[in-house]
């Protein structure tokens, strides 16, 4: 029975995530011929077209798929093991984590790079990882008694405690890093290369791993750490596995594509809509789901006011906060 | 008719007089660029404050530092006991607080590279040296016009002016776009400017955008901390990721170093005369 609806959930988001793939590369501001670009008696240095297609859209579209999936996965993971919908990565302070990082970097350590990753990826990595051992001692606390509501409200005291550390070293920069470190808050796809896809990849095959042993875990940690561990779970242990999964993959996107609000909470909700609670449905519907989302929307930023572009936090902002209270009201109702 | 001769002494003579009696004589000035207006006028003694930012001439860091756009302090400007205030046009509330003390301000806009002039000539007026401002806004606006005839005959490239982006990355690269001081100088110095459809002064360009608009020479301007010829290289390297650019595969790509870019005042015509000389290598 669940082979067989996660087959069809697989199925279903997968060929819209194919659809958006297969079309997001072919628009853009300007045309592309295909023909062209796939011509190879044309050499690449020559063949704009092909540029076009490998340098500048295919990476975004891989950026977009990855960082996507990253949110919203890790959004699915914070919501279950709160057991509150507002959980997210945003929510929780694990966005500005990495924007305290990815500030220092652009502003300190003005262009510098490790094995030719430039450091503001990598401190942004770091930050979100730094922000998520914060989440994470709340949470040990909560075994003590602590209840999700106040974790969920001390991610909001660290959201708010980081964005005053963010306006502090704004503060100190000068002029110039200060508009890199407010677009960088925008959120943007514009890779440029494959290097920080490949760098990303690495922490979130380790969530996907980690991911892939979750769902039982979440399903009952759903029901309350009691039902849990009457069943024979180890709720620490899961709650571990689950936060460091979720931080990488958290870190990872974050590092890839800034700070692009509304992905980690809005896509877990719309999906639980579509399938159900069931988290081995769940979870890797909001993967191919959230992938396609971003990619959706970073298309949108790209083509709406051509031929300039929005940042994509912008977009996901603008589609997302409506969509957000539009679940909120049809829950109320 | 003699009104007429009285009108034209009474316009005329002020030029050529020292500065009035009542023309200010503790002037603070919030914008780097009319700080160097002002040295250039001779008149930097009667400067007694100045912002943050300023770094330009030799000599401005004796002045006392009083904030700057974000973050004018207001206690400070208060405690100089100035005559005259140079503030932004958009700082409305710095502007409230002085109309409460009663303190004179001047109140200044920077747009194109034409206003340069024009802000020179008015500052002048407004501090009483008129004619020091004149001739140096006439010597401004004559080489400047120099160098645009220099220009005119030659071929004119598409040319990518860009004033930021992550450093080791092609990632949020802002470029100028068909609008302010940076294209102006772009236009006299004898480039097109490749965005200049688009009527902004910064330009967000992504890949996609820089491999279309296939710009014929990248100019990048470095300013702040000075940059070693090793990392000016390792810099240039970074756009050989897009390849089928004409401005990467003839090796025009330049970085050049220096705030006298991003300060609009009086080195904005050897800024523009470097912008000249890199477009037209034999005019040298």
């Amino acid at each position: 029975m669940i082979r067989r609806r996660l087959a069809i959930v697989v199925a279903g988001f997968g060929s819209f995530l194919l659809l958006v793939c297969a079309l997001a590369p072919l628009a853009g501001s300007t045309h592309v011929s295909l023909t062209r670009a796939f011509d190879r008696s044309i050499p690449f240095a020559d063949n704009v077209d092909a540029q076009i297609f490998f340098i500048a859209r295919l990476p975004r579209v891989i950026g977009a798929a990855l960082v996507g999936a990253g949110l919203a996965t890790a959004g699915v993971v914070f919501q279950a093991l709160l057991r509150n919908p507002l959980a997210a990565p945003e929510t929780l302070g694990v966005s500005y984590g990495a924007s305290v990082g990815a500030m220092i970097a652009i502003t300190l350590l003005p262009g510098t790079s490790i094995a030719g990753i430039s450091t503001v990826p990598l401190a942004a990595f770091a930050g979100s990882l730094g922000a998520l051992a914060i989440v994470y001692a709340l949470s040990r606390a909560r075994s003590r008694g602590m209840s999700s509501t106040v974790l969920l409200l001390g991610g909001v005291v660290l959201t708010t405690f980081l964005g005053a550390i963010v306006n502090f070293i704004q503060y100190l920069a000068d002029f110039t890093q200060t508009f890199r470190t407010v677009r960088w808050l925008m959120g943007s796809l514009d890779v440029g290369s494959y290097g920080p896809i490949v760098a990303a990849l690495v922490p979130l095959a380790l969530a996907g791993v980690g991911y892939a042993t979750l769902p039982r875990t979440l399903d009952l940690v759903t029901l309350g750490p009691d039902a849990a561990s009457a069943r024979g779970v180890d709720v620490a242990r899961a709650e571990r596995l689950a936060l460091v999964s979720a931080s990488l993959s958290t870190g990872a996107a974050v590092s890839l594509g800034g700070p692009i609000g509304f992905v980690g909470i809005v896509v877990p909700h719309l999906v639980r809509m579509m399938v159900g609670t069931d988290h081995r449905l769940v979870l890797p519907g909001a993967a191919l789901f959230g992938a396609a989302f971003l990619i959706a929307c970073d298309l949108g930023a790209r083509t709406a006011f051509a031929p300039v572009e929005l940042p994509v936090g912008i977009v996901t902002a603008i589609i997302g906060g409506p969509v957000f209270l539009w679940l909120l009201l049809r829950r109320v109702r | 008719m003699k009104r007429l001769a009285i009108l034209i002494v009474a316009l005329v003579v002020p030029a050529f007089r020292p500065a009035p009696a009542d023309a200010p004589k503790r002037i603070v000035s919030l914008i780097p660029a009319v700080t160097e207006m002002i040295f250039a006028m001779h008149e930097d003694s009667r400067l007694v404050g100045v912002s943050n930012y300023d770094r330009f001439p030799p000599g401005v860091e004796k002045i006392d530092r009083v904030g700057g756009l974000l973050d004018p302090n207001v206690e400070k400007i208060l405690s100089l006991k100035p005559d005259l205030v140079i503030v932004y046009a958009t700082q409305q509330e710095l502007q409230t607080r002085l109309e409460r003390a009663k303190i004179p301000f001047y109140s200044y806009e920077h747009r194109g590279l034409p206003d340069i002039t024009q802000t020179v000539r008015a500052v002048g007026a407004r501090i009483g040296s008129t004619a020091a401002a004149n001739r140096l806004a006439d010597q401004m606006d004559a080489n400047l016009d120099a160098i645009r005839r220099s220009t005119a005959a030659l071929p004119k490239p598409k040319t990518m002016v860009v004033f930021g982006r992550e450093p080791g990355s092609l990632r949020h690269v802002n470029a100028s776009g068909g609008y302010g001081f940076l294209h102006d100088m772009l236009v006299i110095a004898g480039g097109v400017d490749v965005f200049d459809a688009v009527k902004k002064q910064s330009v967000d360009a992504s890949n996609e955008m820089i491999l279309v608009r296939a710009p014929e020479v990248i100019i990048e301007l470095r300013y702040g901390e000075p940059m070693k010829a090793a990392d000016i290289e390792r810099e240039i390297r970074v756009w050989d990721a897009l390849p089928s650019v004409p401005a990467v595969r003839a090796h025009r790509v330049y970085i050049l170093t220096g705030d006298e870019f991003v300060v609009p005042g009086p080195r904005i015509v050897e800024a523009t005369r470097r912008f000249a000389e890199t477009l037209h290598p034999k005019t040298r």
